[in-house]
């Protein structure tokens, strides 16, 4: 497999409202699943089991709303750079992860204003399926620093 | 007739709201704690050297490895209240149970949503401590009938007392 790191980071000075950052994705399962509960001792029935996911009213087993919290912030660091600060970031979510689900985050800016040298940019994220069902919407304020690094 | 009453909220439960809970203290972070969560969130892709590589880390703004912002020092076993307050089941009352109150007894507990604001990054060697308050707990109807909704804000503080983040966290039971 692959592995690459994410580091690209977006210069500020070229951050405009509407600018869409080229989607993040994830696939889901067990594969990732086990990785996020052996960090965050989230091992629970509707984590890793089909029936109890069927239990809660759900298909099968799903994911963590907790591991499509950490990709939001993989993403947003991936678009904004490492050195950018993340500020405050909501979610709510709307679908469960299912096994097997593609999951792609899509972002844009919804405002950049200037706080000092760096840009306060406001970002609406979208966690979807692969069919663009709608997974959880988010929305991020990121402070982003006059030139963003590369690590 | 059917046995669910009338509301899943007890008085009890209503004399909760506001009260401090979940007092806990982490023990000192460990970067390899933060390698394994990084390697975790990144996966199939390797993580920034940012967050586990002291020399590039050091020459960055940020002068060392710091942890991503949605870490847990708090996973598996913190220092206070320790080893006596790990569950070997999952319990969807436990926030109830910390108080010593009864309550709904729903079997499901879901993540309904999340909501930060950060403030420094986390470190190793930091030793964060958390507080949490109930804010809410509310009724609604969904696609699985009447669902609990329990809001509760916990705030992570470091050492030096720094605000970490504040969170306010939904989960919906039924």
């Amino acid at each position: 497999m692959e592995r690459r790191s994410i580091a690209d980071g977006v210069r500020a000075d070229r951050l405009q409202p509407d600018h869409r950052f080229p989607p993040f994705e994830r696939g889901s399962g067990f594969p990732y699943w086990n990785r996020f509960a052996a960090v965050n001792d989230e091992f629970i029935g509707i984590h890793m089991d089909d029936e109890e996911g069927r239990t809660a009213g759900y298909p099968s087993a799903f994911g963590m709303g907790n591991l499509t919290w950490a990709y939001f912030h993989v993403a947003l660091h991936s678009w904004l750079g490492l050195d950018c600060r993340i500020v405050s970031l909501s979610t709510r979510f709307r679908a469960a992860v299912v096994r097997g689900t593609r999951v792609v985050v899509t972002g844009s800016v919804v405002s950049v204003t200037a706080e000092g040298e760096d840009q306060l940019v406001e970002v609406d994220l979208r966690a979807q399926d692969g069919a663009g069902g709608l997974l959880a919407p988010a929305r991020a304020v990121v402070s982003v620093p006059p030139q963003a690094r590369r690590l | 007739m059917s046995d669910e009453p009338a509301s899943w909220i007890t008085d009890e439960m209503r004399g909760l709201v506001g009260r401090p809970f979940n007092q806990a203290r982490s023990y000192p972070v460990a970067a390899s704690d933060i390698r394994k969560w990084a390697i975790a969130v990144y996966f199939p892709e390797s993580p920034p050297p940012l967050y586990w590589d002291e020399d590039t880390a050091t020459a960055s703004g940020e002068r060392g490895v710091v942890a991503p912002e949605d870490f847990n020092p708090f996973a598996w076993l913190t220092a206070e209240p320790g080893m006596a307050a790990r569950r070997a089941e999952f319990d969807a009352d436990h926030l109830e149970s910390q108080f010593g109150v009864l309550g709904p007894g729903l079997r499901t507990n879901l993540n309904a949503g999340l909501d930060a604001t950060y403030g420094v990054r986390i470190r190793p060697g930091d030793v964060v401590t958390a507080e949490s308050r109930i804010v809410s707990y509310e009724e609604k109807a969904g696609r699985m009938g009447r669902m609990l909704l329990t809001v509760v804000r916990t705030v992570w503080t470091n050492q030096r007392g720094e605000t970490v983040k504040t969170t306010e966290q939904t989960s919906i039971r039924y």
